[in-house]
């Protein structure tokens, strides 16, 4: 654990979860004003946790702990992921749990936590909601490790601060084929975890089509904040590990003022620019159905295992 | 050229081979279908064209510009214009194996490929032999197209990714193709677009559609 690594371990956290309502906000605002609607501006989301916060944790008749402790589990899942994995410096304050196996068991492992939880409630939407949520996770989880894996293979190492680094000083790796077909492969796994358009809508309450929204339905109050902030969070954390694999420029190597504004900064302006880009595509996207998902994470799975085999062959 | 940009976009080439094929084994859309792989020929032609500067020849250099003429614009123009002659039926609505399926029969084509190439790529390991996998899989994945799919404009494309991959592993394991049989390699392939095409438009006509899979038995 070096210096670097404890203050990136302390800046990731509370950057990502200050900085994630405001994501989901901006996404909102962009796609308001494609829509020529006036939106909600960007605080909306911070708001409407301040609101959910000050209210009475309620609960349902018949749920166990499990539903209770789900939305703090997913949150803590998550912080544990924002605090090692390199975002804003190159340095992990949590060493070995920054590697590539630990970080994508731990995300994987907050959205079971909330499957469990929606079965737990007994209702019909809360079931349809996890069985929906898992046959998306079971098909996503492999296609994340084997994507990230292609990118380790030349690095030799599964440490996902190894491979920040090394892209940093091989900026040539990027435009190999291996980080090409890595890059779409992730970018449709990132979508269909997140639960964005094609395969999930995050702003319906469609019974028929829900996945996200239906496991969560029963929550209120700080509950439902929990599980609003810990939804918010997981994304800004996938869209954050999505530009630091591809595009790690900026992050901070060293420990000065100027490195570690720089890396908070060009964290920022990534992962706006990316969610921008995905709320603005989400305009033009209809709604994929249910079963045309597996094939589009089928797909992506052939992406991530031909970078695998493109790193051992072409390399 | 540097030895590492060389390495660099030949291996960017075959990333945009490959990536065609794969896309053309996932969208349904046959008008898609033909503008992948008229993205495809683009790829072959920018491998070709990488190649020629490698080698510093003029040969490749009117080859490449060949392949790109034929194979990004003649060949899918023909295909559209197909498409447009077969009416209203434009998509691959069911084929024999379902895409989901199909993606994944393709992740085992390729390691398949890369299994069987080994042997060629060990005979001379290069840059440019060690891409010979990515061809190999081209080929596979056009045979998996003409055999899994019901239209015969996409069992057109399926031959004609087949021929893609085959070209390109003759250009990656030569030194450097006769211009002769290039050319008469470029015009076998037009003549056999411009024949099946027709054919197509017959079975159009005569059935009033053209999914083969209703030729299989006899009729009054």
């Amino acid at each position: 654990m070096t210096a670097l690594g404890v203050v990136g371990g302390i800046a990731q956290p509370v950057l990502i979860v200050a900085g994630s309502p405001v994501l989901v906000g901006v996404m909102r605002q962009v796609r308001a004003h494609l829509e020529g609607r006036a939106g909600a501006g960007v605080g909306q989301p911070w708001r409407d946790l301040r609101k959910l916060f000050g209210k009475e944790a309620i609960t349902p008749a018949g749920t166990s702990e499990m539903f209770r402790a789900a939305p703090l589990a997913q949150v803590a899942t998550t912080l544990v992921v924002a605090l090692a994995a390199p975002f804003v410096t190159t340095d992990s304050a949590l060493g070995v749990i920054s590697d590539l196996f630990a970080v994508v068991a731990l995300l994987a492992m907050g959205t079971t936590v909330l499957a469990l939880a929606g079965l737990d409630t007994a209702t019909a939407f809360g079931g349809m909601g996890a069985s929906r949520e898992m046959t998306i996770i079971a098909l996503v989880e492999p296609t994340l490790l084997v994507a990230i894996f292609a990118l380790s293979v030349r690095v030799g190492s599964t440490n996902l601060t190894d491979i920040v680094s090394a892209t940093l000083h091989d900026p040539a790796r990027v435009a190999s084929p291996v980080s090409l077909l890595a890059a779409v492969a992730l970018v449709v796994v990132v979508v269909a975890e997140t639960g964005r358009l094609p395969v999930d809508n995050p702003s319906t309450h469609l019974e028929l089509t829900m996945v996200h929204e239906a496991m969560v339905l029963e929550y209120a109050g700080p509950d439902l904040a929990l599980v609003e902030l810990a939804a918010a969070t997981r994304l800004a954390v996938f869209l954050g590990l999505l530009a630091n694999l591809f595009l790690p420029w900026g992050i901070a190597t060293e420990l000065t003022p100027i490195a570690l504004a720089v890396g908070i900064l060009a964290l920022v302006v990534k992962v706006g620019v990316l969610g921008a880009a995905l709320a603005a595509a989400e305009v033009f996207m209809a709604k994929l159905r249910l079963f045309r998902v597996p094939e589009l994470l089928a797909g992506s799975f052939l992406l991530a295992l031909l970078a695998v085999a493109a790193s051992f062959f072409l390399a | 050229m540097t030895e590492t940009l060389y390495v660099q976009l030949l291996d960017l080439a075959c990333g945009g081979l490959l990536l065609g094929a794969v896309l053309v084994l996932w969208r349904r859309e046959l008008s898609v279908i033909i503008r992948m792989f008229a993205a495809q020929g683009v790829a072959l032609a920018a491998l070709v064209a990488v190649l020629a500067a490698h080698q510093r020849s003029v040969d490749l250099w009117v080859v490449a510009v060949g392949l790109l003429i034929l194979r990004a614009s003649v060949l899918p123009l023909l295909l559209a214009r197909a498409l447009t002659a077969a009416g209203p039926a434009r998509r691959e609505t069911r084929p024999l194996v379902n895409v989901a399926a199909s993606l994944l029969a393709a992740a085992v084509l390729a390691l398949l490929a890369y299994a069987v190439s080994r042997p060629l790529v060990a005979l001379a390991p290069s840059p440019a032999t060690q891409a010979i996998p990515v061809g190999v899989t081209v080929v596979l994945i056009g045979f998996f197209v003409l055999v899994t799919r019901r239209r015969a404009l996409s069992q057109l494309v399926g031959f004609l990714l087949m021929d893609n991959g085959i070209t390109t592993v003759g250009f990656l394991t030569t030194a450097s193709v006769s211009l002769v049989v290039e050319l008469g390699v470029s015009l076998d392939v037009l003549l056999a677009v411009l024949v099946l095409r027709i054919l197509t438009a017959r079975i159009q006509e005569t059935f009033g559609d053209a999914d083969l899979d209703e030729l299989a038995e006899l009729h009054d």
